[in-house]
């Protein structure tokens, strides 16, 4: 946004200044050329959506149908799936691990940045291991387990395996390492507890952080399939992208119409969401900076 | 561990220092024990019986299992369907690192130069980040059917015969990694983008100043080696990500054609939750955990010294 002017000054001699729009133009065309690879995909399936069947694989790709289908598909697409119930189990899913992750990592963290106990090294170097290792790691011996306790297919063994994020507690440890002591010991004198200085002098401060995580971890488990694909069956309580494996396994996966109608009902929350927060998603993005 | 000796008193505390130290440790080992508990059910105990079930012989519903020692990792060795699994997925890992990098290396570049456009451009190249895989893979599905297929349609216009990009065995792994690289590039972008608004603006004026402003000389003196820990982090990060490939194989391929696309997560999985050979199955996780331990603790290791408040 920023830039250094790089504008071109009309003192500037007539061979530099084609050689500016040159490469000015190159770098467009680069960029466009690009742009054009990103949302093929989303104009296909945009575009396939209103169309009838007949028009999607037609030899000349047209970007509005001859005759507009998007009624017919979004309605039998609706119909067939139940792609409004996988939207809600992935706003459930989505929503109860965020709100334990936070409950869990915020207090830990507090006490990993402020606060002497015994263990505290050992648990910061726990933290750190944990971090190196991936999630499908452990997801074989916490399936045997579910499948023990008789928890497989339900909300609770979608989420369990992410309540805690080491990630989590990194970051927020972090965060509050930087908060001034002078504070939480002025706090401490006044005689507000331990609990309240966390949630009511703490956490307020640590916004952008937690904004930041949240983001990042509601896009993860949003779009993750792998564990939900292991410890769910019933069509009841897919999240969206195993409803929409589902969906496009099912007698449906041969009309492309409904089934692009139903990738963009899959979709939309997340990619919406993400063009009206444009600024917060990508600095939240930027801040917690992995994956 | 912190030993009480080497604390220090709190400056001028009312509550004896005493007492405050016990509160800490009373609150702080309260705040800690919740995500301690779940750190030992989710993570520590579930690897401990990972290690020890990939010495077993145990599967799903079994009512006993006995030790066998290391006969699943030799298994492992002599199997066919793991070491295809294995070259797979070093083979789209080859595609996608270096690709995701330097692809999203140069858009950012690009991008970043930009005044009135880079908001648009920015958008259109984060979307895929944000969008539900699943759901574009099956639109990529589509674009890429061999006969009525948009790519295909594209490629017959240019004189170019029609490609079988998702049935051929020799395409199979880089068309996934094209599609890996497509999600990928907006995510890699936006850090790279970070890092280059961190570039003193000064180190690009005195380049200026020298007489070396070609955007080569920018880009060698300046740019790459201010870009150094962040292309280290992106790279490492695009290793993990990359060598996790699971949803566009589950989706798309299934491993096919005749196993060319077989990679280790969806060996793991069809081993593990499909078949129930959960020994097995633990065998060839302790593979795939140790390929991407040393990226792991790559990532960790950059990440603490990179978050800084």
């Amino acid at each position: 946004m920023h830039q250094p002017a790089t504008i071109l000054r009309p003192s500037a001699p007539v061979a530099i200044r084609i050689r500016r729009l040159v490469s000015l133009a190159l770098v467009h065309a680069v960029l466009i050329g690009g742009a054009v690879f990103m949302l093929l995909p989303f104009v296909f399936m945009l575009t396939s959506a209103i169309k009838p069947p007949g028009e999607i694989f037609e030899a000349t790709f047209r970007l509005w149908p001859r005759q507009f289908y998007g009624w017919q598909n979004f309605d039998s697409a609706l119909s067939t799936a139940p792609l409004l119930r996988f939207l809600l189990n992935g706003l459930i899913v989505c929503g109860g691990i965020l709100i334990v992750q936070l409950l869990v990592a915020i207090p830990c963290a507090y006490a990993l940045a402020k606060l002497k106990f015994p263990g505290r090294p050992v648990l910061f170097s726990l933290v750190l291991l944990g971090l190196c290792i991936p999630v499908q790691a452990p997801s074989l011996p916490l399936y045997i387990a579910f499948a023990e306790l008789g928890i497989l297919n339900t909300y609770l063994s979608m989420m369990m395996p992410f309540f805690l994020s080491v990630f989590a507690i990194f970051l927020f440890r972090q965060f509050f390492k930087s908060y001034p002591d002078e504070i939480i010991q002025a706090a401490r004198l006044d005689g507000v507890g331990e609990f309240e200085i966390v949630w009511r002098i703490v956490v307020p401060s640590a916004w952008p952080a937690i904004a930041a995580f949240s983001i990042f971890s509601v896009v993860a488990h949003w779009n993750d399939l792998y564990w939900p694909l292991i410890v769910v069956s019933d069509t009841k309580l897919a999240t969206p992208p195993l409803g929409m494996m589902y969906f496009a396994d099912s007698e449906l996966g041969s009309n492309y119409g409904a089934l692009a109608a139903g990738a963009t009902i899959i979709t939309a929350p997340l990619v919406i969401a993400f063009l009206i927060a444009r600024r917060h998603f990508i600095a939240g993005i930027t801040m917690t900076g992995i994956k | 561990m912190t030993t009480a000796a080497v604390e220090i008193a709190p400056l001028g505390a009312a509550p004896p220092a005493s007492r405050q130290r016990w509160i800490e440790r009373f609150a702080g080992l309260g705040f800690a024990a919740p995500a301690f508990i779940l750190l030992v059910l989710t993570n520590l105990a579930p690897l401990a019986a990972l290690a020890f079930l990939s010495f077993t012989n145990y599967e799903l519903g079994a009512l006993d299992f006995s030790l066998v020692g290391l006969k699943n990792f030799n298994s492992a060795l002599q199997d066919p369907v793991i070491r295809r699994s294995v070259t797979n997925t070093l083979l789209y890992v080859a595609i996608v690192v270096p690709g995701g990098v330097l692809i999203s290396l140069l858009v950012a570049i690009l991008i970043h130069q930009r005044k009135r456009t880079r908001s648009l451009y920015e958008v259109i190249y984060f979307l895929p980040v944000t969008s539900t895989l699943i759901a574009m893979a099956t639109m990529w599905q589509f674009l890429l059917h061999p006969t009525l297929g948009l790519v295909n349609q594209v490629l017959k216009s240019l004189g170019l015969g029609p490609t079988a990009f998702l049935s051929e065995p020799g395409l199979v792994i880089p068309t996934l990694a094209a599609i890996g690289i497509w999600q990928l590039i907006g995510f890699n972008m936006v850090l790279f983008l970070a890092g280059l608004s961190a570039i003193p603006r000064d180190l690009y004026e005195a380049l200026d100043i020298d007489g070396a402003s070609h955007p080569v000389d920018r880009f060698l003196k300046v740019t790459w080696p201010m870009l150094g820990p962040t292309t280290m982090f992106v790279t490492v990060t695009t290793f993990i990500t990359a060598f996790k490939i699971f949803d566009t194989v589950a989706v798309m391929t299934r491993g096919g054609p005749g196993g060319s696309s077989e990679v280790l997560l969806y060996a793991i999985y069809l081993e593990g939750f499909q078949y129930f050979h959960m020994s097995y199955a633990a065998t060839l996780t302790l593979v795939f955990l140790a390929f991407t331990l040393v990226f792991s603790v790559l990532q960790t290791f950059v990440l603490d010294r990179r978050v800084h408040y």
